[in-house]
């Protein structure tokens, strides 16, 4: 019972919550525009950063600091798109990985006044928990803390708009430049559409959707560190976008929630059976310390095991990737 | 199959009558002029032409050996490549240092030798996309599809219009990666007339085509230049160039060679020694005195395969 507990709790918590978002955001990049970014982090850094150190450092109102955490997304992904996307597609995951790094190390290494290193930055989460309407008397629901739920509350609320907006984007003519866009830049050249501009549009708006991750993650955690954001943190949610299939409105979402249910549930499981007096897996092969990273391993497998024998996702289509092998 | 393009035929050998049949020569109403193009890859000059003229209404080919140059020009005219020196003009307009994209929108487009049809989009959906100012493709717009809403029911009308007459409207429906080579070819010719273009340009149309098919593809290809619009399109199929095209400019290494109406470029010597050689019907036995006579000098082949 408490395996399933711990799932669920899991699969909708804000930590989640966070990567939802950002495989969305990547979703708009990969699955519908083929812009290969590999450094997803960053805007869900430069996001939960730009809106935690105006809080906290400069006491700037919710409202502003949410307002330049979208603007520092807009603008790195204005630095990044500048000299990349007249390239081809490898540049820019080249560029953003490193892009992504580079971030990751100046934030913990320098302007230490603001972004105080490896501590990372907290206290920043008051004007947000006072805007919480749920009831003082309600301490936990759901195995969630009352923080946790207003969060939760606003994070899910957000990842529904965001869905429904993209599905209208995604149906209208601009939604059909981006995925001819996708298919090949040059035939879309040739009928007069600036790829380009398209392209520059599809990366700012999938990273304003990665930096409300970055909200969303750093007002669940109450803090913000630099490691959060490291390469897994996008590899994670490409993963989660190819689960769930690429170019799905519903996909990442539903690739989120079940990677973090399975990880968490195989975790848990892998934890009972290696402890105790007499474990049902003996020591030599795996103690209870080793069960976090031995469900990697699991989950890996199982990814390998879907992009065999289901290319396309959960909810993608089997034609469309038969046509790759054509 | 478009019911007559006889008169069309007529009016275009009418208007190129007394236009002489020499490299870059003037015609009276030229769509596209173009001067002192170059371009090298390394040491290699792709293309070098002096000057050259495409008439306006009429069907142009362009022919040559294979590595002439020809689609090098092609992606130079329409801004898919930038040329080292020269400048050339659409309509009075220079396109020097234009993007593709605005290139297309000034009425020149363009389709590939391989074939881009965008696989995992519908026949339709590829169609739709040629259509020129869709106010949907504003990020701001798209959502609300009140706003374009009627435009895309009249591009969607269009396009099935098109469809229809390329015969391709049973396959509307079905992912523009399944059809075959030639039904994409076909589809990639339709979607670039969603643009409603002036001029229409065709790399290799014919390549990979079934024979059944070329025929119709020919008629859609006179049947352009029946609705005013203007043709350039390169071939290596000699049968399709003498059917259809109203003038012919040859390019080989990079230069023009030639031009003229194709009756009279197929029995060109300089055309004639490009694709065959010089010397392809000098006896194998007798070229060494032909050379050295030329001013050669004598082959020693066999002498430096001795050594």
């Amino acid at each position: 019972m408490d395996i399933l507990q711990g799932a669920f709790h899991d699969m909708f918590s804000p930590f989640a919550l966070s990567f939802v978002l950002a495989a969305i955001g990547l979703n708009v990049h990969y699955g519908y525009t083929g812009l290969l970014n590999f450094g997803q982090a960053a805007f869900a850094a430069v996001g939960a950063y730009g809106m935690a150190v105006a809080i906290a450092s400069f006491d700037i109102p919710l409202g502003l600091a949410l307002l330049i955490g979208i603007l520092a997304a807009v603008l790195l992904a204005l630095i990044l798109g500048v000299p990349t996307l007249r390239l081809r597609a490898d540049y820019l995951a080249i560029v953003t990985i490193a892009a992504a790094e580079i971030l990751r190390l100046v934030l913990s290494t320098s302007f230490k006044e603001y972004f105080h290193a490896r501590d990372g930055v907290s206290a920043f989460t008051e004007g947000f928990r006072n805007l919480n309407p749920l009831p003082d008397s309600l301490t936990s629901f759901a195995t969630f803390s009352r923080n946790d739920l207003w969060v939760m509350i606003v994070g899910w609320t957000l990842v529904a708009l965001v869905c429904g907006y993209l599905w209208l984007l995604m149906r209208s003519p601009w939604g059909r430049v981006l995925k001819s866009i996708r298919e090949d830049e040059d035939a879309v050249r040739s009928l007069g559409k600036n790829v380009y501009f398209y392209k520059m549009q599809a990366l700012v708006l999938g990273g304003v959707i990665g930096a409300f991750g970055g909200f969303v993650g750093a007002l669940g955690l109450a803090s913000v560190q630099p490691d959060s954001f490291n390469t897994d943190f996008t590899f994670i949610a490409f993963t989660m976008l190819v689960l769930g299939g690429a170019a799905r409105i519903i996909g990442p979402v539903v690739g989120a929630v079940l990677f973090w249910g399975v990880l968490s549930a195989v975790g848990t499981i892998l934890i009972r059976l290696a402890s105790g007096d007499n474990p049902i897996i003996p020591p030599s092969l795996m103690n209870s310390d080793q069960a976090s990273n031995v469900r990697f391993m699991l989950v890996g497998i199982v990814l390998m095991l879907l992009m065999i024998y289901r290319p396309q996702g959960l909810f993608g289509d089997r034609k469309e990737i038969a046509l790759d092998a054509r | 199959m478009p019911a007559d393009t006889s008169t069309s035929a007529a009016r275009a050998a009418e208007v190129l009558k007394d236009v002489p049949t020499e490299p870059g020569a003037k015609k009276p109403d030229p769509i596209i002029v173009a001067d002192n193009i170059t371009r090298q890859f390394g040491g290699l000059t792709a293309v070098d032409v002096d000057h050259v003229e495409i008439q306006r209404g009429v069907i142009t080919a362009l022919i040559g050996p294979n590595g002439a140059g020809k689609t090098t020009f092609f992606n130079l005219l329409t801004g898919f490549d930038k040329p080292d020196t020269g400048d050339w003009s659409f309509n009075g307009k220079s396109l020097k240092d234009v993007a593709p994209h605005k290139v297309a929108r000034m009425g020149m487009v363009r389709t590939f030798q391989l074939t881009k049809v965008l696989s995992k989009l519908t026949v339709l959906e590829n169609m739709r996309l040629g259509a020129t100012g869709q106010r949907g493709e504003g990020f701001l717009s798209a959502p609300l599809r009140m706003l374009w809403g009627a435009q895309e029911a009249e591009n969607t009308e269009r396009a099935r219009e098109l469809l229809a007459r390329f015969k391709l409207d049973k396959k509307e429906a079905d992912f523009a990666g399944s059809l075959s080579g030639g039904q994409r070819k076909l589809l990639e010719m339709a979607r670039a007339l969603m643009v409603s273009p002036e001029l229409v340009m065709l790399d290799e149309p014919m390549a990979g085509v079934n024979p059944a098919l070329k025929q119709s593809l020919l008629g859609h290809v006179k049947s352009l230049r029946e609705d005013g619009m203007t043709v350039l399109f390169v071939e290596h199929d000699m049968d399709m160039v003498r059917d259809i095209s109203d003038w012919v400019i040859v390019m080989a290494q990079g230069k023009v060679i030639a031009e003229g109406p194709p009756e009279s470029i197929m029995a060109d010597q300089r055309v004639i020694d490009a694709y065959l050689g010089a010397h392809h019907d000098t006896d194998i036995s007798q070229l060494e005195g032909v050379l050295e006579a030329e001013g050669h000098g004598a082959l020693h082949v066999d002498s430096e395969a001795d050594q």
